[in-house]
């Protein structure tokens, strides 16, 4: 399943959202969960955690708190720092990923070490790749636009995937020579 | 596969010195869609060819139906591709001179079905794919999505019971071929037709309902299911 939250920055989001209206910590975990949660909504925990620390470091404020009772009835603003961090963590890149230490390699050359079948453990993953690719490809015909970038970024990095799969397939004797050179 | 609409055992094709298929099986039930996958040179459209029975294979069967395909006659088999068969490839293959709504009603007017009817049913399928308003228009007059979407409509017009594709959406950019593919399946689909698609993009085999792929002109199934 397709979960977009891994290393997504959950306190600049929390804040970003913030800057609708001030709000609770439970709208802002609604508010979180329709548009980034799809398959891993946010626990309350990580809401009120990650709120007491912006409220530490003067992103947010207490606006009020109502009477009653339960957890956190805190209903927080974004404070003029907090704006212009929001700003500063969008405009800043992402690193980009540099996908240099791959298990999949790793996996093809030990197989290769210890004589095992290298070839058809690159068949296994590449069904394994597509069987996912297959149900995001469904996922994304029956869903809304979000659904459908969501899945589209995700089939795009399968699909990278699998093409390194297909172009090592390809190489399997060279790399073969080469690893097992004595 | 008990079921099979299509079957190919033990195929094998040379071209010349260079082997193509070397032992390949196939099979694809009734509303399945399965994609044949593979490096450029691998064969599989060599694979699709001899299915469709465009070309022999030098031995091996392919049955259809319960029917020996390789043992018939040319005109037998291309009466055959032209009443249960249906084709797209990776450029429409439109005839040019023809309007896009002549295009799509070709091969029932082939068939023998009479003009205003093939038309009608023509304009049904053109409405289908979303091409409806290019329907008088020339091919050379409409954009390469919109043709392909032509040559879908035609390939679906005369209900077959087999659909193959070849690279459908090799010439479009990834928006358009996106569209074509999920149109194309879906009609697939709603018409119960047996799709062999042939591809070497993955985001275009995860349309399908499961993969083979072919090395050096040996097809495997990667779940060992075939």
């Amino acid at each position: 399943m397709v979960c977009i939250v891994v290393r997504m920055s959950i306190s600049h989001t929390l804040l970003g959202l913030l800057e609708g209206g001030p709000s609770h910590g439970y709208d802002l975990k609604r508010a979180f969960d329709a548009h980034f949660g799809q398959d891993k909504p946010l626990h309350y925990g990580q809401v009120y955690s990650t709120m007491s620390r912006l409220l530490k470091n003067g992103l947010v404020e207490v606006e009020g708190v109502e009477a009653g009772e339960g957890p956190d009835r805190k209903r927080y603003a974004i404070t003029d720092s907090g704006v212009t961090d929001v700003a500063e963590w969008l405009s800043r890149p992402e690193k980009p990923e540099p996908y240099l230490r791959s298990t999949l390699y790793t996996k093809v050359v030990l197989a290769l070490l210890t004589s095992r079948d290298a070839a058809g453990l690159l068949d296994v993953q590449r069904a394994e790749h597509l069987r996912l690719m297959r149900e995001l490809t469904r996922r994304k015909s029956s869903g809304d636009l979000a659904d459908q970038l969501i899945c589209d970024h995700a089939l795009f990095h399968l699909e990278a995937d699998l093409r390194w799969l297909d172009l090592t397939a390809a190489r399997l004797d060279r790399l073969a020579a080469e690893v097992i050179r004595p | 596969m008990t079921d099979a609409l299509l079957t190919a055992t033990a195929l094998h094709k040379t071209y010349g010195n260079t082997p193509a298929l070397a032992g390949a099986d196939f099979s694809v039930a009734a509303g399945e869609i399965v994609a044949i996958m593979g490096p450029s040179g691998s064969g599989k459209s060599t694979l699709l060819h001899c299915l469709a029975g465009i070309v022999p294979p030098d031995s091996g069967s392919v049955r259809f139906d319960g029917r020996e395909m390789t043992t018939l006659s040319d005109a037998e088999r291309s009466a055959l591709r032209r009443s249960a068969f249906g084709f797209v490839f990776q450029f429409g293959h439109l005839v040019p001179e023809l309007t896009c709504r002549e295009n799509v009603a070709l091969p029932l007017r082939l068939n023998g079905v009479a003009r205003r009817e093939a038309e009608r049913r023509a304009d049904e399928w053109l409405e289908r794919l979303e091409v409806h308003d290019v329907a008088g228009h020339r091919p050379g007059t409409v954009s390469g999505g919109q043709g392909q979407r032509v040559a879908v409509a035609r390939s679906l017009v005369g209900r077959p019971r087999v659909l193959f594709a070849d690279e459908p959406t090799g010439a479009l950019d990834s928006l358009n071929g996106e569209r074509v593919m999920e149109l194309f399946t879906e009609a697939a689909r709603t018409a119960g037709a047996a799709v062999v698609l042939v591809t070497h993009e993955s985001r275009v085999a995860a349309w399908s309902d499961r993969e083979i792929v072919v090395r050096d002109g040996i097809a495997r199934d990667p779940v060992g299911a075939a």
